[in-house]
């Protein structure tokens, strides 16, 4: 009878234990690894990966440990995933979605498990206004920033209308709401595809047709290297001006796409040649290790991966402190660092930063890249921020 | 829209049921004859189009590389029905779609292997870059006309193939009965690894003609795999001509749904509400087709057996 109390009391004691004080840090690395859509998570992941290695598999002073999970773009598969990292593997801390709809699907079981969740990429306009929570910190953007920059490029250049393409799912409706706040021009249609599409044939006849001064694509992965190809071989090239957020032009896309990209303006959060000491020892690190060009999801990993370490440390590895971690997650950017220069994050957990102008060019070795030309939008911060109450 | 316009969709809609031709031709000559669900179809497609894209790298030529490719992926094909695919004949279905679901994990990660996990370069020819004028004033996409172009050639050598030679009678006797072909003493398994080899020289054609206008990546074979099916499904498993009858259906009803559903509900509902329910429609409209065509005739538009 004693045993047995004692073994239920010992069990209570394993399954109850809050993640103490730790000598060691678990994190969930749940992404989109596999698929048309896998480059991503891959770029993610690796670029999280070269930050950890770089500390020598200490994030926060302590060691970590890492676990993958592929949500294969499936918010139904995602969800078991977040169940079972935070049930079974029993992680302190969650990272790594791509997708806005996984990551709607997943959040409220992150948020439910009162685990803390670092966005190096997706952050819907959900979690960073109304539906804001201490849990959620993003060290990538807001969801509709890139695409606003985009949209006052678009007006800077004095583009009389434009035509906008995006997938059906929240990134792809945020996309749009961000470039029409940026443009505050004329739009003729706003088209919504499958995610995942592979022929945009029907698409292009239609945007032919309508002979806008500029067409938006926000298609970002296998989606964006069908389409800009398609696009040139259709020979639109000519006749429209192409506009893209950074996802669409960047490394992934430019190794498969090739020359037929040259010329091409995009807007992101970071550029490979940004003039600064962290940056060119990430991009130095990045080339070594994998042999090729980091992208802004590669950034975006590192920076995740920085952003983790700052906040530990200075929390001293109580990451169940929620209010002490918060702060220490929250201003993590101002001890640090990073690739992208000078960042805040503001209360809703959304980044306050910068966002260039790149072009699509050759760089002095002849290979191509994305060359930082200006700077659109400067210390942006997210439209929804207001929305959030809390402090 | 205008006739220009429609004329333009429904030559869109013929060339993407002709690139889902050629990968339902193989899959369903191997799916008809066999009797064997091979989910493994894509992931040849898929070494298909790397092989291809090497090729080009290697030669230089998108024309050199083309009958290299189609060999060297002809060879993997037989290699793999000689090595594990004619172990499971004899199985039920689900065995072999566990079976070929998990070539499809090995072959990801061959190719994550060797080419790396992110997408790779692979362009059109030099000379069909860009755009042709039509009759009509319709600038339409060259590489698109070879693709139409090399669908229809490899429709037309498939029919005198399976209808005119000797290899096809064997070949519509093994589809409509494969006990009795083989008890009239027709060598099946020899039959058997010919034509996998053809299929997935077939789908290395497939991968390597559509590499320049799709992306060439890790698991490109399973999304387009499940239009495949879709096709071979509706045409009538194992018949050639219904996989012919059903691309076309397929591509035509895809692209027209995409550009003609959001111009109709934009004249029956409220603009939020067509903008919502354009896109959500016409993505599920080629499986309406389906059920429409298994409602009615359940062995689909052309079954091979009696």
């Amino acid at each position: 009878m004693l045993r047995k109390t004692f073994l239920a009391a010992a069990a209570c004691a394993v399954f109850a234990a809050p993640a103490l004080a730790a000598d060691s840090l678990k994190i969930g690395f749940l992404s989109t690894l596999s698929g048309p859509a896998g480059g991503i998570g891959i770029e993610i992941r690796d670029g999280f990966s070269l930050a950890l290695k770089m500390k020598d598999g200490k994030l926060g002073g302590l060691p970590t440990d890492v676990v993958f999970a592929d949500d294969q773009l499936n918010p139904e598969v995602g969800k078991q995933l977040a169940d079972r990292l935070l049930r079974r593997d029993r992680v302190n801390l969650m990272t790594g979605i791509v997708f806005s709809n996984v990551m709607l699907a997943v959040w409220p079981t992150i948020e439910q498990a009162k685990t803390f969740y670092v966005a190096p990429n997706s952050t819907p306009t959900r979690i960073s206004g109304a539906g804001c929570s201490p849990y959620f910190v993003s060290a990538s953007w807001p969801n509709e920033a890139y695409h606003e920059a985009a949209g006052h490029f678009a007006k800077s250049r004095g583009y009389k209308n434009a035509y906008l393409i995006a997938p059906n799912y929240p990134a792809g409706k945020d996309a749009t709401t961000g470039f029409k706040r940026g443009y505050g021009g004329n739009i003729i249609a706003e088209v919504y595809t499958k995610l995942n599409q592979l022929d945009y044939s029907a698409e292009l006849a239609q945007i032919r047709a309508a002979k806008p001064d500029t067409l938006y694509a926000f298609l970002p992965g296998g989606m964006g290297i069908n389409f800009v190809k398609q696009f040139v071989a259709a020979g639109l090239s000519r006749d429209v001006q192409l506009v893209v957020p950074g996802f669409v032009s960047d490394q992934d896309i430019v190794r498969a796409v090739g020359e037929p990209m040259l010329g091409l303006f995009d807007t992101a959060h970071w550029s490979y040649d940004l003039d600064n000491d962290a940056n060119r020892t990430f991009v130095a690190a990045f080339q070594k290790e994998y042999n090729r060009i980091p992208s802004v999801f590669a950034e975006q990993g590192y920076t995740t991966a920085l952003v983790i370490d700052a906040a530990v440390r200075a929390a001293k590895g109580r990451i169940e402190d929620v209010k002490a971690f918060r702060a220490a997650l929250q201003s993590a950017p101002g001890r640090v660092k990073t690739p992208r220069g000078d960042w805040k994050i503001g209360a809703n957990g959304t980044p306050i930063q910068d966002y260039y102008l790149r072009v699509v060019a050759k760089d002095n070795q002849g290979r191509i890249v994305n060359k930082k030309i200006g700077t659109v939008m400067s210390g942006h911060v997210d439209f929804w921020a207001k929305e959030c109450k809390m402090k | 829209m205008s006739a220009i316009l429609f004329l333009e969709q429904s030559l869109n809609g013929v060339q993407f049921g002709l690139m889902l031709f050629l990968l339902a031709a193989g899959l369903t000559l191997v799916f008809g004859i066999m009797d064997m669900i091979n989910l493994a179809h894509g992931s040849l497609y898929m070494i298909g189009a790397y092989l291809m894209a090497s090729f080009v790298q290697a030669t230089g030529s998108f024309w050199i590389a083309l009958p290299l490719a189609l060999a060297a992926t002809a060879l993997v094909g037989a290699a793999l029905e000689l090595s594990v695919l004619r172990r499971l004949y004899e199985r039920d279905h689900l065995t072999q779609v566990l079976a070929t679901f998990a070539i499809i994990l090995i072959a990801n990660e061959v190719v994550r292997l060797i080419w790396g996990s992110q997408p790779i370069l692979l362009n059109p020819p030099a000379g069909l870059t860009g755009p042709v004028v039509l009759p009509g004033g319709i600038y339409y996409a060259s590489y698109r006309l070879a693709i139409i172009g090399m669908g229809v050639a490899v429709a037309v050598l498939l029919y005198i193939l399976v209808t005119k030679t000797k290899v096809g009678m064997l070949v519509r006797a093994g589809a409509s009965n494969r006990e009795m072909a083989i008890a009239m003493g027709v060598d099946i398994r020899r039959l058997f690894t010919a034509v996998f080899a053809l299929g997935a020289a077939l789908c290395a054609l497939a991968g390597a003609m559509l590499g320049p206008i799709l992306a060439v990546q890790v698991g490109m074979g399973e999304n387009i795999l499940i239009l495949a099916f879709v096709v071979i499904v509706i045409g009538g498993i194992g018949s050639i001509r219904g996989a012919f009858v059903g691309a076309l259906l397929v591509g035509l009803v895809d692209t027209m749904g995409r550009a003609v559903l959001p111009i109709v509900f934009a004249q029956i509902f409220s603009p939020q509400l067509a903008s919502n329910l354009g896109p959500s429609v016409s993505s599920i409209l080629i499986y309406v087709l389906m059920a429409a065509v298994l409602f009615f005739r359940p062995q689909g538009l052309f079954p091979a057996r009696g």
